[in-house]
């Protein structure tokens, strides 16, 4: 490595500690946002409905239970999520109201590597998030799940691809929304991206309804759901990987392109 | 001597809208190892030229160099030579006082250990040992500026940028902080401070450049500018009638060499005439005079002179 390389990557390294030490202080809350949602998701459609009869089934002629359809979706969901209460949510403050991004902005480190670095670690937060979602659908669901992994490589690349995509999305909503329309944007995206995200479905289950079905796939959510019912499971229908992994992609580059110019909009005059 | 910052031609527009011309063509020189002052009231454009010069703001036009580096450039490198005290509390509120100190000398490339050592280095120096776990929410105005100080200059930077580092604080805070800016000077650290306060400029500066709507006005020791007032004494009449021919009638009397129309009354600029103070009063009473401030040129009234108009409204 050049010199300037070297300098560059230890600020970045600086900079990862730095959200580390945040992150393990503030851990409680972290798990209790990470588990929340899977967990009273499991919990009422996997658990209470089959239990008072209410009848959910995406799985079509599959005959899979409804918990195996869930699990990709939640694990998804999760890391979405991640992506935005571990990035866009602080990073709207940061820039916004207390300035704290300042010191980290002013570090010897080319602006857009400060940009990458929150991609970079809103991804690992949102693998943390993923894999937390497991034990719960194995533990809370009132029928047994069904999930096995067929090829644990498609599984890594879904996975990396799905984090980074999230940490690049909260980046581009931290970014680009304005602080005093947080609020909104969980009406205006995050609540429309979860339900239409073929989290509680698979893709091929909207074939009946197929404007929707063509509608839903500008949302990234959509590709890490099939992508990870791919890697999980391989016996529900899902998506072609060729597709979901060209997708993911370039959700991933789109999202991180977005968000790495507004972060540097926000922070050079 | 070289110069440590030097700055030609600058202009910087806001895209806005409205668009604004923040800098006008701002020329400056500051010297290693000189604290200089940037006086000027607010919108002058001290922040947007702190903001070129610590690679926060973009030119629109002509060149700035800080350590002989171009700001433009190169941003990372320059970094490395510059330490930054903001308009603003900038501290990181998810971090404690140690913490901000430690990891800013991580994002500055030094060990775990060094940047320990560093820390609990500055946290000793700035007196800020048993505040090394609190949370920067938790501190009052005057230490959380010094923690900011501290941090600015942990990776040992050449020039510290300090961007109205006092407003705000308490007297006292004030003061403390004025305590630390000279002991930058005798650590040799080159100093670009701005104040709207004349009093902070006049006693730090080994230079001041008077700045107003984007332009400098004046770059001279503190000395040489009050000198330029072409006074030594300066009257301050309060009235409480009109003011009608007064200054006419004061501009008349042997030694005063200007009176011009005040807030509130007239101001008065004087050689140290014997027996001046008398006559002024004789002739201001029948306008009501209620009050007479006696007192020497100072960068405020170097200021009204080339602008008319108060450093503060
Ligand atoms: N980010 C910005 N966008 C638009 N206008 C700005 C911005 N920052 C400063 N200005 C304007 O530029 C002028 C100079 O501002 P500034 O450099 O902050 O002055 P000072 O620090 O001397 O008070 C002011 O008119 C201010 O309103
Ligand atoms: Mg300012």
């Amino acid at each position: 490595m050049t010199e300037p390389r070297r300098q560059y990557a230890r600020a970045f390294g600086g900079l990862m500690l730095r959200d580390t030490r945040v992150l393990v202080r503030n851990f409680a809350p972290f798990v209790t946002r990470t588990v929340m949602n899977p967990l009273l998701s499991v919990f009422v459609f996997a658990y209470v409905f089959p239990k008072i009869g209410q009848g959910m089934r995406g799985g079509g002629a599959s005959g899979a239970n409804f918990a195996t359809i869930l699990v990709p979706g939640l694990i998804a969901v999760a890391m979405v999520f991640q992506g935005i209460a571990a990035v866009a949510l602080p990073l709207s403050m940061e820039l916004g109201a207390t300035r704290e991004i300042e010191d980290r902005v002013l570090a010897p480190i080319p602006n857009w590597l400060v940009a990458v670095e929150k991609i970079v670690f809103g991804g690992i937060q949102g693998v943390v998030a993923g894999l937390a979602v497991f034990p719960l659908v194995y533990l809370v669901p009132a029928t047994p799940v069904d999930v096995h992994v067929e090829s644990w490589p498609l599984l890594i690349v879904v996975i990396a691809l799905a984090s980074l995509a999230s940490g690049a999305l909260g980046l581009a909503l931290g970014t680009i929304v304005r602080p005093q329309h947080i609020g909104l944007m969980f009406a205006i995206v995050v609540v429309p991206m979860t339900f239409l995200g073929c989290v509680y479905y698979p893709w091929a289950a909207l074939g009946p309804i197929r404007w929707l079905q063509i509608g839903v796939l500008v949302n990234p959510l959509v590709y890490m759901s099939e992508g990870l019912r791919a890697a999980l499971t391989p016996g529900l229908p899902h998506m072609p990987a060729a597709l979901f992994l060209l997708a993911l992609t370039l959700a991933v580059l789109a999202l991180s392109f977005a968000g790495v110019v507004a972060f540097r909009r926000r922070t050079i005059d | 001597m070289t110069a440590a910052i030097r700055i030609e031609g600058l202009v910087k527009e806001y895209a806005g809208p409205p668009p604004v011309r923040a800098l006008g063509g701002v020329d400056l020189e500051v010297m290693k190892g000189e604290v200089f002052g940037l006086l000027g009231p607010n919108g002058a454009g001290k922040t947007t030229t702190v903001g070129v010069c610590t690679t926060r703001v973009l030119p629109t036009a002509g060149r700035a160099t800080v350590e002989g580096i171009d700001v433009v450039a190169d941003p990372p490198r320059l970094r490395r030579s510059i330490g930054v005290v903001s308009q603003y509390n900038t501290l990181d509120r998810a971090c404690t006082v140690r913490e901000n100190l430690y990891y800013h000398c991580r994002y500055f490339g030094m060990t775990g250990a060094e940047s320990a050592a560093r820390a609990d280095e500055l946290l000793a120096q700035f007196q800020l040992t048993d505040r090394a776990r609190s949370l920067p929410t938790q501190l009052s105005g005057g230490l959380a500026q010094r923690v900011q100080v501290a941090r600015a200059i942990a990776h040992r930077p050449a020039v510290l940028f300090l961007d109205e580092p006092t407003a705000g604080l308490d007297p006292q805070s004030r003061l403390a902080l004025w305590d630390l800016i000279e002991g930058m000077r005798d650590r040799g650290i080159t100093v670009l401070l701005t104040t709207h306060y004349m009093d902070e400029a006049d006693r730090l500066s080994d230079r001041v450049a008077i700045i107003d709507a984007g332009r400098v006005l004046v770059c001279d020791t503190p000395a040489a500018l009050k000198r330029q007032v072409g006074a030594e004494t300066v009257l301050e009449l309060k009235l409480a009638g009109n003011a009608d021919g007064l200054a006419e009638t004061l501009a008349r009397i042997p030694g005063v060499r200007e009176a011009v129309p005040a807030e509130g009354g007239i101001r008065v600029m004087a050689a140290s005439g014997e027996g001046l103070l008398p006559r002024v009063v004789e002739a201001a009473a029948p306008h009501g005079l209620r009050d007479v401030a006696v007192s020497e040129p100072t960068l405020e009234t170097v200021f009204i002179q080339l602008t008319g108009k108060a450093l503060r409204d």
